[in-house]
């Protein structure tokens, strides 16, 4: 098992390493001058220079990328090129708040996923299973965006019962947020919600009509117990790994909703990163969600290999 | 027999499905019962409806099924009018059940132990404690090695032996009152299977259980079974004592089927098999009178306006013929059919193997257990063999023995590791790439799967037309024709050429298969295992197909097989092959007669053979085969061997001797010491013994 | 008598129709798919005004006998922005997808057959592909290279490459060893005969099933690119775009981000309906 897991782990590390050669030759591929950028039009070039120099953009890219990953696994971040700040402790703060939505967005589409996707699966040709069904395909193909303003209207408009906005103080505790959380949570998970439950309804559907789901009903076990010990058992691993590969969907759909709420997470200041061209952070942020996403993904192997006995002992 | 008590009773059962075409009646009319200590086998071949009949028989059919009249009754008890959770209390406590697939029957992701525990939970009402001591008890009541250990294990981690054992423990456990076995033992080597069986007739006659067992397999039936019926497109064509019903069956499918069967004899002789032409009915376009009539070779206009129900037409044997007493006895309708002819003289050689070895470096685990050097498999390790122009060799052995692996070599599929193999004289290349088109057209195959070996997106006449564009050189027209001719060499009718497999019966497939084999008039056909996965009457028929292909096309075969007795009724020449070498070699008569090798005897001896007279000495081999990674050193079946005779047999490889007609046995016993042995290992019975 | 050899398109497509028919849904997706492609290849032509037509007297108007989806807040009509922007959703997540298709499943199939390097490597390249999530990928990409459609073409076409290859190559993987492969060999077929008159023709079902689903994630993408105003620019009627410029208006006229965002879900739901009734049918026996 242990060498699973370093073996695992060194592919990762691997794939990181190349991941973080992509962002860096992407990145300083972009357009624009980075000195010029900050000193202005009517900078010397003399003062464009001397800039570079102290930026250390005249090294060859080998050695800029070399130093810029040293940096980077130390924590030293670089300083945001407009506002002069640290990137680190902006980076880690907004990286808490989304952490935070996304935490509040998983308790509420893992458990709601797996029980529906349950009772779809148990109850297949009944009028429960087709509301699920249809339901859940109309939510995948609803985009963030929408289900946001539609529940902004809704809830935070029309009904008032929740804030419109979620620009809570960039340092703010999780139960002062979490008023403001709830909106956004509800937009972000709806997607996810849909693929869970369709992903538990289809995989525990093809066990309950295997041969050993069926021995069991025949050894007169109770059903509750043939559900329970030997139905979830087995269709709950493919669920597992659709959760973890379902964080960089989530990822994906932080940065629309947070845009859309307004509200000051990781996604929100990379898109700020993007449109000021500030490389820095563009770099750590990025950097930082691959790492966050390859890392969700060994989290599922480890647990598919340790949950499978099939793979755990040999 | 009779005077034992009624465990279960089917009276008039029917069961039908539900489908988008209507409501199919899968079984008809059922009535059979079945005693303490009595094993009642159910035989059919695919399509019969017997697991449909047994599922019914327990009221557990799938959504679409249902009982549309008549009765069964557990001691008495009347079971199709009670629900879902009255069954719950009967169902593994009253009634056990083992599926033909043990992996069916566990839960991958559970624990042997909890498995069966819960069951013991359940149905008994003991503590965890109690249970888990029951299970323990109970596995080792089914011969397992460490109950303890394996109460421990997950199902991956054991063999389809010690599963099915395992199943069996499981379904025992509660001392059911009816045992019910769905072809236990069809996904299982031989040897495996035979102590399979002898531990299913062991329990049952100690714990009184009535065994219902189903199988499309007659020679098992006629070793375990004391009565048996048989069932045909949902219906008993006949019920009786197992004996009766093999040497003077009262219904001509019975004959049919027993005709079927290569007849395994020690005395030799051999005749054409019989076979059974056209196909099962379809259920929703039954015919009127008797279902059988447009296949019955003992057919009369009667037939086809009536048929009678199953009755008693002799003392405990029932039959649904009207013609039951104009019928020859089994061992008359076997010889009606031509006599294949004699053994043939020294022919040429067309092939030779030559020391042909095949090893697979070590594989990486995924997990390491401490520090376990993996060697690599030696799966075949140093055969020679030939092949001679027109005839069969055949290879025998069971799963992981390399046969297989062998063939593979011998195709160029899997290049091997060192020796030589000569085709006509001259050497052939390893890999199948690097051979000319004119040498692949000199050697082609048939594979085991049919449902695999044919391209799901062609026709079967492209199929059969592409190696004779490529390797025949023939344009699109002459193919053409061709393909019809060999379309009907093979008895397919013409319109077949534009049918896709999924159209296609297993059985058609299989000829397809060997159509296009033959297409370009190869000197040798390769086939492995091509027998495996139809039906009884199929494989008749093949055989038949093969046989006549051969006499016709002068072609030699090299026919592999875990079946014995398809083996000696199709070759010329046998192999013995275990472990990756050959243990011995000779002429078919002479290697089914004594002496044998050990290991052939072993085999010979777990064969069941369709014939309730011919006693079979029970050698049963201990534990199972050596990995091909950790081959045993000296005479590498020591570690099994009945007859082992000492060290010598550890330490030194045995020498080949060789007797009369090039017969040779990889034995350190000398060969008279060995027939002196071996006189009785399988012998015929007085015939009329009751 | 002729003898086309493989299964004729006719007893195919007829096949198909039996199996759609068992399923409505399926079926019902299909209809919406084709649709909205037809809007795609005629709607600018029958649409009632121009897309860029302003007309600021009539600004959000509610729906009405003159402009049946109601006016945006430039008094363009709704339902002809509706009509011409389907045009740009199929060219562009069409296009990228099909191009997707051809690279990744040219790449996966010799690398699943051939194997050896090759085939390590390509894993590889995949794997660190793979390990961006998808929206961030894109995003960083066209912050690269900037938001033209183009670009936005070749973003899409880059980013599901990937999946594709990785589909393309374990189907091979899985048909290489099949036994009518080596029944291939054994009569001595060439390797690019086996690849492509063997495995290929097998290997379409799974491989149409998973282009299919791309196409309704690039939808969603290029809609949420839109959105956040990396994606198609304006006066481009591009569904995702309508909505962002909705959003201050959405109080008041909220008709004119409902109907781009019924758009957009009406036409993911059915592709996923659609392939789902796919799946069914090229690869029985799948839930």
């Amino acid at each position: 098992m242990l060498r699973f897991i370093t073996r695992r782990l060194g592919l990762v590390l691997l794939t990181l390493l190349i991941s973080s050669v992509l962002i860096f030759l992407v990145t300083q591929i972009l357009p624009g001058d980075v000195a010029r950028a900050i000193l202005g039009r009517f900078a010397t070039p003399q003062a464009l220079a001397n800039l570079r120099e102290k930026l250390g953009l005249d090294r060859p890219l080998l050695v800029q990328y070399g130093s810029w990953l040293m940096h980077y696994v130390q924590g030293d971040w670089g300083l945001s090129l407009s506002t002069g700040e640290p990137v680190f402790p902006l980076v880690t703060t907004r990286l808490r708040n989304s952490g935070m939505l996304a935490l509040v967005a998983f308790i509420m589409y893992v458990p709601l996923g797996i029980i529906l996707g349950l009772f779809s699966a148990l109850r297949r040709t009944k009028v429960f299973d087709q509301v699920v069904s249809i339901t859940s395909l109309a939510f995948i193909g609803l985009p963030e965006f929408v289900t946001g303003l539609v529940l902004i209207a809704i809830f935070a408009i029309g009904l008032n019962w929740l804030p419109a906005s979620s620009a809570i103080r960039p340092d703010s505790g999780f139960i002062a947020a979490l008023p403001r959380l709830i909106l956004p949570g509800i937009t972000v998970s709806l997607v996810s919600l849909a693929y869970i439950t369709r992903m538990t309804r289809s995989s525990t559907a093809t066990v309950l009509e295997t041969d050993y789901v069926r021995s069991a009903y025949l050894k007169g076990l109770h059903p509750l117990r043939v559900l329970f010990t030997h139905v979830l058992r087995n269709s709950l691993l493919p669920t597992v790994t659709v959760i973890a590969v379902g964080i960089g969907w989530l990822i994906g759909g932080l940065i629309v909703t947070e845009s859309l709420f307004s509200y000051p997470g990781l996604g929100r200041l990379l898109l700020f990163a993007i449109q000021r061209r500030a490389l820095p952070l563009l770099q750590a942020i990025t950097l930082l969600l691959v790492v966050v996403f390859s890392l969700s993904n060994l989290l599922a192997d480890i647990l598919y290999a340790l949950l499978n006995p099939r793979i755990r002992y040999t | 027999m009779a005077d034992q008590a009624t465990v279960f009773q089917a009276a008039d059962l029917s069961i039908g499905y539900r489908t988008e075409s209507g409501l199919l009646p899968a079984v008809r009319g059922a009535t059979f019962s079945v005693h303490e200590k009595e094993c009642f086998g159910v035989v059919g071949e695919s399509g019969s409806g017997k697991t449909t009949l047994a599922m019914g028989a327990i009221n557990y059919l799938s959504e679409n099924g249902e009982v549309l009249g008549g009765s069964s009754r557990l001691r008495g008890q009347e079971i199709t009018s009670l629900r879902r959770f009255q069954m719950r209390r009967i169902w593994g406590s009253r009634i056990g059940m083992v599926y033909q697939n043990p992996s069916a029957a566990l839960n991958p992701s559970l624990r042997i132990g909890e498995q069966l525990c819960e069951v013991a939970r359940r149905h008994l009402g003991l503590s965890r404690r109690l249970a888990g001591e029951a299970s323990r008890e109970m596995l080792a009541r089914v011969a397992m090695p460490d109950p303890v250990a394996i109460m421990q294990r997950y199902p991956h981690q054991l063999s389809g032996g010690m599963l099915q054992r395992c199943v069996i423990a499981m379904a025992m456990i509660t001392r059911p009152e009816l045992l019910i076995l769905d072809e236990p033992t069809t996904a299982l080597d031989v040897t495996t299977q035979a102590v399979v069986l002898d531990l299913v007739a062991q329990l049952t006659k100690e714990l009184d259980s009535a065994v219902l067992y189903i199988t499309h397999d007659l020679a098992v039936v006629s070793k375990l079974c004391d009565r048996v019926g048989v069932m045909y497109a949902g219906e008993f064509f006949e019920q009786a004592p197992v004996r009766e019903l093999y040497h003077a069956p009262l219904h001509p499918y019975t004959l049919g089927l027993l005709g079927c069967v290569p007849r395994f004899d020690p005395e030799g002789g051999k005749h054409l098999l019989a076979s059974i032409p056209g196909s099962i009915p379809r259920l929703d376009r039954l015919p009127a009178g008797c279902i059988f009539a447009a296949r019955c070779p003992f057919v009369q206009d009667r037939c086809r306006t009536s048929s009678p129900p199953l009755r008693e037409v002799r003392p405990g044997h029932f039959s649904a013929c009207l013609r039951w007493d104009e019928l020859p006895t089994a061992a008359e309708y076997a010889r009606s059919t031509p006599a294949v002819p004699a053994h043939k003289e020294e022919r040429p050689e067309v092939l030779r193997a030559v020391e042909i070895k095949k090893s697979f470096p070590p594989t990486e685990r995924l997990f390491g257990s401490g520090g376990r050097k993996s060697m690599s498999v030696r799966a075949v390790d140093g055969v020679t063999l030939w092949v001679r122009k027109g005839n069969t060799l055949g290879v025998v052995g069971e799963s992981g023995c390399g046969k297989t692996t062998l063939l593979r070599v011998i195709s160029g599929l899997a290049p091997g590791t060192s020796g030589d193999l000569l085709l006509d004289g001259r050497k052939l290349e390893r890999s199948v790439q690097r051979r000319p088109r004119k040498v692949l057209k000199m050697l082609q195959m048939v594979f085991q799967n049919p449902e695999a070996s044919l391209n799901p997106r062609h026709t079967a006449g492209r199929a059969i037309a592409r190696p004779l564009r490529l390797l025949a050189g023939l344009s699109r027209r002459e193919a053409r024709g061709r393909v019809s001719e060999l379309l009907q060499a093979v008895n397919l009718p013409l319109a077949f050429s534009r049918r896709l497999p999924e159209e296609l019966s297993g059985g058609e497939k299989q000829r397809v298969a060997i159509a296009r084999a033959f297409a370009a008039s190869p000197r040798i056909i390769l086939l492995d295992e091509p027998l495996s996965s139809l039906d009884v009457s199929v494989q008749a028929s093949l055989v038949n197909l093969l046989c006549e292909l051969q006499e016709r096309n002068n072609v030699s075969y090299l026919f592999i097989s875990h079946d014995l007795a398809a083996v000696q009724h199709l070759s010329h020449w046998i192999a013995v092959m275990y472990l990756g070498i050959l243990m011995e070699w000779g002429d078919a008569e002479d290697v089914f007669a004594p002496p044998f090798h050990p290991y052939t005897e072993a085999l010979l001896s777990a064969i069941p053979v369709a014939d309730p007279d011919i006693r079979q000495r029970p050698i049963r081999l201990e534990g199972s085969v050596p990995s091909a990674a950790n081959v045993p050193s000296g005479c590498r079946f020591h570690t099994r061997c009945p007859r082992k005779i000492g060290r010598i047999c550890e330490t030194e490889t045995p020498p080949w001797r060789e007797g009369r007609n090039h017969h040779s046995i990889y034995c350190h016993i000398p060969l008279e010491e060995l027939r002196r042995l071996q006189a009785d290992t399988i012998a015929r019975t007085t015939k009329g013994d009751g | 008598m002729s003898d086309p050899g493989t299964a004729s398109p006719s007893r195919g497509l007829s096949r198909l129709l039996g199996r759609l028919r068992r399923n409505p849904a399926a079926l019902a997706g299909t209809v919406v798919f084709l649709f909205f492609l037809l809007m795609a290849l005629i709607g600018p032509l029958v649409a009632p005004y121009s897309f860029e037509a302003q007309n600021i007297a009539q600004r959000l108007r509610p729906p009405d006998a003159a402009h049946l989806l109601g006016t945006d807040q430039y008094g363009r009509d709704i339902l002809s922005r509706i009509l011409t922007g389907s045009r740009g959703i199929f060219l562009l997540s069409g296009t990228g997808t099909l191009l997707a298709a051809f690279i990744g499943v040219s790449l996966g199939l010799f690398s699943g057959f051939y194997g050896r390097l090759w085939d390590e490597v390509l894993m590889r390249i995949l794997d660190v592909l793979l390990s961006f999530p998808p929206l961030l990928f894109a995003l960083l990409l066209l912050a690269t290279l900037g938001p033209s459609p183009l670009n936005l073409l070749l973003v899409i076409s880059v980013l599901y490459v990937p999946m594709l290859a990785r589909l393309a190559r374990s189907t091979v993987l899985d048909l290489r060893t099949r036994e009518f492969v080596e029944a291939a060999r054994i009569r001595g077929e060439r390797d690019l005969a086996i690849l492509f008159r063997e495995i290929l023709p097998n290997a379409l079902g799974p491989i149409l099933v998973e282009i299919s689903v791309r196409f309704s994630y690039s939808i969603f993408l290029v809609a949420s690119l839109g959105f956040l105003g990396l994606g198609v620019q304006p006066p481009s009627p591009d569904w995702g775009l309508q909505i962002n410029e909705a959003r201050s208006f959405f109080a008041t006229a909220p008709w004119i981000l409902l109907f781009p965002a019924g758009a957009i879900s009406l036409l993911v739901v059915a592709t996923n309906l659609m392939t789902d009734g796919l799946r069914q049918v090229l690869q029985p026996g799948s839930r």
